[in-house]
């Protein structure tokens, strides 16, 4: 597996995910898989529907138990535990703290009913925040920060659009300045230019905060713009690893060949 | 009397032994929402019919219970109840605060303070105060487990934002002896002080949602809030009209169609208790009484 790039803090994997799999009975939705993701890195897990990205993602957040092998990641204390290992309180401690999860459809990732301030403020509150002052500074900063108008902040995300919601659901993941976001298919049901900004928004935010993610798309635009390296899955199993432009550019295997060709050109 | 054709208190022994052993467990974790098999009950759901089953599981043949409604001794909800337990348990009934060894009440805890050796037994239609956060009852008794409970400051920031201040009124959450929110069943959230470190036994009963939870005596029930919008009860800036009482809890009773309003000690037994003391309000001549016949 190639090395990416590391400065010298950087040098221990915040994931390694180790002969992952997982059966749901006869049929393997994910095979044998293995890799080490570095702390500021991006992964985009592409591949067509099917082929076990989702499976892997929940696998890799700890939301589905792998079927064998397993996932280790280094806490902030710089100790490297096994995801399995945790308990339920820790697990969702990580989930809220260290970890961001974008949901493809914001509503399975937002309280549509409640206002975005409290959308972004909830994880504060989650640890312990107990200024509304303060929570509500916070959240404008982050509405800010994510371009969104401040003064909708009392407006519930139900009034929003399906481009501002995508945004309100980073703002709200990234409020406890997590070290790894996992994206499900971040621009899924977004029209082009919308797409386009919120690429770049999250080019951004991720080279700031200097974030780890792991990106599932099966657009391989998303990929090219985003991710540092990029996994192919087909049927369950990861057939091609490598750099971004390495694996687009130049890619070796067949399946890979076809994705890459079914791009319409520019 | 007519001869019990009933068995003691309306429900059946074995009934009674299992509602006692859910009682017995919500005592020993003050706050925590015990599950338990609840009856159905010659009454509707949301009268009551949790309390009842409370009631009649610690009821015993010396107890002198008292009814309230709303803090009134007097009204449907309350004299029904009074007269369903007078019937089937033969247990003598009272409107005194102080002489009640049982207090059965649908929203409000009585203005006297109450003492060591009273219970007090709620009656509560939404046991459960994440339910209108997170509707999955699955996510909540896990939220509970875990203790994250910062999805109720999500209610109150909302509150905040929309409002300017926590306008919350009634069940207000709780959290009791610093481990579970609760939601104090629907009294105004004046009555929220009144349950920390109350020297009588708390229990509250939901019937259709079949929880019993209970607050020992002397535990600490702190009301939530944010540091900068500290807890705050809320009561009407004025006097009883009745007795003139300036710190119990007013309800606002419409007089006329100009306008015309008068406020009034929700309490009953303490409203009388004080204008047979001596105390009078504004309009302090009992006039129920005297204009009967107007």
């Amino acid at each position: 597996m190639s090395e990416p790039v590391s400065t010298p803090d950087d040098d221990q994997p915040l994931l390694i995910a180790d002969g992952l799999s997982k059966n749901y009975g006869r049929l393997a939705a994910c095979r044998d898989v293995s890799f080490s993701l570095y702390p500021g890195e991006v992964l985009a897990i592409v591949g067509e529907s099917g082929s076990g990205k989702s499976t892997l993602l929940q696998l890799l957040s700890a939301q589905l138990a792998p079927s064998a092998g397993r996932v280790s990641y280094r806490m902030r204390d710089g100790v490297l535990r096994d995801l399995a290992s945790l308990g339920e309180a820790e697990r969702r401690f990580l989930f809220r703290t260290d970890w961001g999860y974008v949901h493809q459809d914001p509503a399975q990732g937002l309280r549509m009913a409640v206002s975005a301030g409290a959308n972004v403020g909830e994880r504060l509150m989650a640890v312990g925040w107990n200024h509304y002052g303060r929570i509500r500074d916070t959240a404008t900063t982050w509405l800010d920060r994510v371009e969104i108008d401040v003064g909708r902040i009392d407006d519930a995300p139900k009034t929003y659009s399906g481009g501002m919601r995508q945004r309100l659901q980073i703002a709200r993941n990234l409020v406890t300045e997590p070290r790894l976001v996992f994206m499900d298919e971040p621009t899924g049901g977004l029209d082009v230019s919308v797409q386009a900004r919120l690429l770049d928004l999250m080019r951004n935010l991720v080279s700031e905060l200097d974030l780890a993610a792991i990106v599932v798309t099966h657009d391989l635009a998303v990929a090219r713009l985003l991710s540092h390296r990029v996994m192919v899955m087909k049927g369950g199993r990861v057939i091609e690893t490598g750099l971004t432009d390495q694996v687009l550019d130049d890619p070796r295997e067949p399946y890979t060949q076809l994705l890459v060709s079914s791009i319409l050109p520019p | 009397m007519n001869a019990p054709s009933y068995n003691f208190a309306y429900l059946d022994e074995q009934t009674k032994r299992m509602i006692r052993r859910a009682i017995l467990k919500a005592i020993a974790i003050p706050g925590y929402q015990v599950p338990f098999a609840s009856r159905e009950m010659p009454m509707p759901y949301g009268w009551g019919t949790g309390g009842v089953q409370v009631t009649a599981a610690i009821l015993g043949p010396d107890d002198i219970l008292k009814v309230i409604d709303q803090g009134s001794d007097d009204t449907t909800n309350a004299i029904s109840i009074r007269k369903f337990f007078g019937k089937t348990a033969g247990v003598a009934t009272t409107t005194l605060t102080m002489e009640a060894t049982v207090i059965q009440t649908r929203h409000r805890i009585p203005e006297a303070p109450l003492h060591e050796g009273q219970v007090l037994v709620y009656q509560v239609p939404i046991p459960e105060p994440l339910r209108f956060l997170e509707p999955r009852e699955t996510e909540t008794r896990r939220m509970h487990a875990l203790a994250e409970y910062g999805l109720m400051h999500v209610k109150l920031y909302e509150d905040i934002a929309r409002f300017g201040h926590i306008a919350t009124s009634y069940a207000y959450p709780v959290k009791v002896n610093a481990r579970y929110v609760m939601d104090p069943s629907p009294t105004p959230k004046f009555d929220n002080p009144k349950m920390d470190n109350c020297a009588a036994l708390q229990l509250f009963g939901a019937g259709r949602e079949k929880r019993i939870y209970a607050i020992p005596p002397y535990t600490t029930v702190v009301s939530l809030d944010f540091e900068d919008h500290p807890f705050k009860p809320y009561r009407f800036d004025a006097p009883c009209a009745l007795c003139g009482a300036e710190n119990s809890y007013l309800d606002e009773i419409v007089t006329d169609d100009k306008g015309g309003r008068m406020f009034v000690c929700s309490d009953t037994d303490y409203c009388e208790q004080r204008q047979a003391e001596g105390h009078r309000g504004r309009e302090s001549a009992a006039p129920h009484k005297e204009r009967a016949h107007v």
